[in-house]
């Protein structure tokens, strides 16, 4: 039925969705770039410091446009008016335990790398840290596949 | 979940992958920018190789599952005005990101050439390569028409 949705769902509505695409596809990109730079690195210092300012620079701006245009999309359907004893589909609740959790890890990531280039710039060790950011960009690469395939295929 | 439902979901995963490997080429773009030693440009080059293959993947899934779902719907065909514009631009984008990634390996052979040679510092012809325009319109023009494919899934208009 997405047509059917498409050709009733109002301007506004279409225009956060794309807002919340836009923000969503920008973050999985600045996830990918720094997952692949931090793993390709083998210690250059260009690449892990390219690994980490992806995240910085365009994964965080994107991941915010990608939650607020989601919350704005939220409240425009309705969702935040359903009665108590109608619960949220499950492709719903999976989109916010990715957005939210998935963000927080995102931030989480942030500080270690943050650390880790902040070491690099000091000549100290910092492969440890950038590893971890890069783990933790791949746990949130397979995330976000798990959350379009949630919100595509709304499974419930 | 339907078959169909699944085809959609594929769809639309290789369409975020294809979106997503955008945004990496463009960062590696970016960063390229400011290159100009063989060793840095073949480092980059790697992470581009990588988004290479990520596009390519996103670019023919996007296709080959978007026109499986035109053909498993009833209530819309491959022949629709807006699945038709997707189509054009899809083909647009395709053509110039495939020139693009041609002009994305003529930084890395000149690199290759100068490492062969002993050259490993600082140059001015790789740093010219890594600043080409011609790349950058190209993935410029792919990426616009990349956005109006979004665009036009988003609203369907004519549906």
């Amino acid at each position: 039925m997405p047509e059917l949705i498409a050709a009733i769902r109002p301007d506004e509505q279409s225009f956060a969705l794309l807002l919340h695409l836009v923000g969503a596809t920008v973050v999985f990109g600045a996830l990918l770039a720094s997952a692949t730079s931090l793993a390709l690195a083998r210690g250059e210092t260009r690449l892990l410091r390219l690994g980490y300012f992806s995240l910085l620079l365009v994964g965080l701006p994107g991941l915010i446009l990608m939650r607020l245009a989601g919350e704005w999309l939220y409240r425009l359907q309705g969702w935040d008016d359903l009665p108590d004893q109608i619960e949220q589909p499950a492709w719903l609740g999976i989109g916010f335990v990715v957005a939210d959790w998935g963000g927080l890890l995102f931030l989480a990531s942030l500080a270690l790398g943050g650390v880790g280039v902040h070491r690099l710039r000091n000549g100290k060790g910092s492969a440890g840290l950038l590893k971890l950011t890069m783990v933790i960009a791949l746990i949130l690469i397979v995330a976000y596949i798990v959350a379009v395939w949630a919100m595509t295929g709304k499974p419930s | 979940m339907s078959f169909q439902d699944w085809i959609f979901a594929l769809h639309l995963l290789t369409a975020a992958t294809l979106v997503g490997s955008l945004v990496m080429s463009w960062i590696v773009v970016v960063a390229l920018y400011s290159v100009e030693t063989a060793d840095e440009t073949l480092s980059l080059n790697r992470v581009a190789l990588v988004g290479t293959a990520t596009t390519v993947a996103g670019l023919a899934g996007t296709i080959a599952f978007g026109i499986w779902l035109a053909i498993l719907h009833d209530a819309f065909q491959v022949w629709d005005g807006w699945v038709i514009v997707a189509i054009a631009l899809w083909a647009i984008a395709t053509v110039a990101l495939l020139r693009s990634f041609v002009e994305s390996a003529k930084p890395a052979g000149r690199a290759r050439a100068l490492v062969a040679s002993g050259q490993t510092g600082a140059n001015t012809d790789l740093a010219a390569l890594n600043r080409t325009k011609t790349g950058l319109l190209l993935r410029a023009l792919a990426s616009a028409a990349v956005v109006l494919i979004v665009i036009d899934m988003i609203w369907k208009p004519g549906a």
